[in-house]
């Protein structure tokens, strides 16, 4: 029994002209305690929506989500997401946004052990001088480091991340990054992320799990990712296993894309069929 | 430059406002006749106006009687009725607001009846105010109320209903009590929406106070403004109707302030 098990989940939506719409059907992905899994696919195949799945944040059209041998289907405090819009309420600083969150997670604690446990994770992502700002006299990166704050002070059984460096500009990408991992190596905590970007896959996780396009996407396959840790960007990007599974990674969505005219590679198994025999070319 | 072109734009207004004023003088004052013999032919002129003004100012609080109380006491009247009506009514409408915007179906199954009720002048009312509650000064604090109900009502389930769903996801994962939900993240999210709401009625809740003294009389600005009509004593009324207008911008000034406070940058 794994610590996470998303169980043959499926989501539908009813569109408004009253046609059902599957957006991916019978996810089956486990995740183990301290796991980093990263999912990456086409804008379309669901893997925000089953990220909220995940955190109660949206409910499963069928199946369901097993955390630490219960199942779940509400929100709670053992799943933190960190959001692609970072999600801080803009009307407190950046002290009050974490603060909200330390009282809601250790409500017996007394104020003094509150302060020192927000000023210490205000610390840990380098805002100690930007504490009482508002959100909104902030950067993208800066707003994001209080999102990752925020959850990590949480202490959650699992971390969701959705899309979290996507609106952060190049330059600052990586620093977060680095400041994600190491926050991660500090904490082992069990993570769940949702990309497009194929590098940040391969740098962060350890495992990471292939969706096909929607609608009816389903999870292809699973592509381990064995570099040992800590990982060093520079390092990792010039081993030879690296362009190997960026490269693998790459084909298959370009060979599930509807876009690209690849054959009839356009429904799930077949994109899993074509995602095998590149497998076995490289 | 852009400051400095902005102090003098402002400049320029202020000046602009202060000759528009000197011009209304001197025309109300040239269009009046002057008292024959003591006694006021047509409208009173600004100097008489100013006269009894400062009359009336110097010694707002005397109270000779029920038909002869100073300004500053009927002026009292009248802002102790509105605060208690608009009070009242805030609470009810921002309670009831946050729950129809949170509930689309309370929302649409309340929405006709608040359709219908909001058109109403709220003096329309008084008959049946003063037939249920037999106190005047309690049926014109109930006028203020319902004048003041359905902006906020209104007001306070637009904004609420417009929360941002991240706002309310992080309100979820969080596990706030409902308590800590409305206090931390639905009233402060929606705060702007509401306070536009009090603005409004507290400006429509003033006008209504006026006309319902002077149904109720008594005591208050409206019944002051009635009764030295009754009397005859136009200086007073206009007075009086000027004293409303500047008191009207005081309260507008006040949640003007407060809707600074409460904004928010996303």
């Amino acid at each position: 029994m794994s610590f996470l098990e998303v169980e043959n989940v499926s989501k539908v939506f009813l569109e408004p002209n009253g046609q059902s719409l599957c957006v991916f059907k019978t996810v089956r992905l486990h995740i183990e305690k301290g796991q980093f899994v990263t999912m990456v696919g086409h804008s379309g195949c669901g893997k925000s929506t089953l990220l909220n799945i995940i955190a109660g944040l949206e409910t499963a059209s069928a199946g369901a989500i097993i955390l630490d041998g219960k199942e779940t289907d509400t929100a709670g405090l053992d799943r933190m997401v960190v959001f692609q819009n970072f999600s801080l309420l803009p009307w407190m600083s950046v002290y009050e946004n974490i603060r909200l969150a330390v009282r809601a997670a250790y409500p017996q604690w007394d104020r003094g052990k509150v302060h020192d446990y927000v000023q210490r994770y205000v610390h840990m992502v380098g805002l100690s001088e930007s504490e009482h700002k508002k959100p909104a006299a902030l950067s993208g990166g800066m707003r994001q480091r209080v999102g990752l704050a925020r959850a990590f002070a949480v202490q959650p059984k699992v971390l969701l991340l959705d899309e979290p460096f996507a609106q952060i500009d190049a330059l600052t990408r990586g620093a977060i990054q680095d400041e994600l991992m190491r926050m991660w190596t500090a904490t082992k905590n069990t993570v769940f992320m949702v990309t497009h970007d194929v590098e940040e896959a391969i740098l962060l996780s350890d495992k990471i799990a292939l969706m096909t396009s929607g609608p009816e996407a389903e999870l292809a396959e699973i592509v381990d990712v064995k570099f040992p840790r800590p990982r060093l960007r520079e390092e990792i990007t010039e081993l030879a296993e690296y362009a190997r599974i960026k490269k693998y990674i790459i084909q298959f969505l370009k060979n599930c894309s509807r876009e690209m005219p690849a054959g009839d590679a356009t429904t799930g198994l077949d994109a899993v069929a074509v995602g095998q025999q590149l497998a076995a070319e490289v | 430059m852009d400051q400095l072109a902005a102090i003098s734009e402002r400049k320029k207004a202020i000046l602009s406002s202060l000759a528009l004023l000197a011009i209304l003088l001197a025309v109300w004052q040239l269009t009046t006749k002057p008292p024959i013999q003591g006694k006021a032919e047509g409208l009173p002129g600004p100097v008489a106006v100013a006269a009894r003004a400062w009359e009336m100012i110097s010694d707002p609080f005397y109270d000779r009687g029920p038909n002869d109380k100073g300004i500053g006491i009927q002026l009292g009247y009248s802002i102790g009725r509105l605060l208690v009506g608009y009070t009242a009514a805030a609470f009810v409408a921002i309670c009831l607001g946050v729950m129809l915007g949170l509930s689309p179906t309370f929302y649409r199954a309340l929405n006709p009846y608040i359709q219908i009720l909001k058109p109403i002048s709220p003096l329309a009312w008084m008959p049946l105010f003063l037939y249920t509650i037999k106190d005047s000064s309690r049926s014109a604090m109930m006028v203020i109320f319902m004048s003041s109900l359905w902006p906020i009502l209104a007001n306070t389930a637009f904004g609420v209903a417009g929360i941002k769903r991240d706002y309310l996801n992080v309100s979820a994962l969080l596990q706030l009590s409902w308590f800590k939900r409305l206090w931390k993240v639905i009233l402060p999210a929606a705060a702007p929406a509401i306070v536009a709401g009090l603005r409004i009625s507290i400006g429509s809740a003033w006008v209504a106070i006026v006309a319902a003294e002077m149904l109720i009389g008594g005591t208050g600005i409206g019944y002051f403004v009635w009764n030295e009509w009754n009397n005859l004593q136009l200086t007073s009324v206009i007075f009086a109707i000027l004293l409303t207008g500047f008191v009207g911008v005081v309260l507008d000034m006040g949640f003007g302030s407060l809707a600074k406070v409460l904004a928010y940058k996303e």
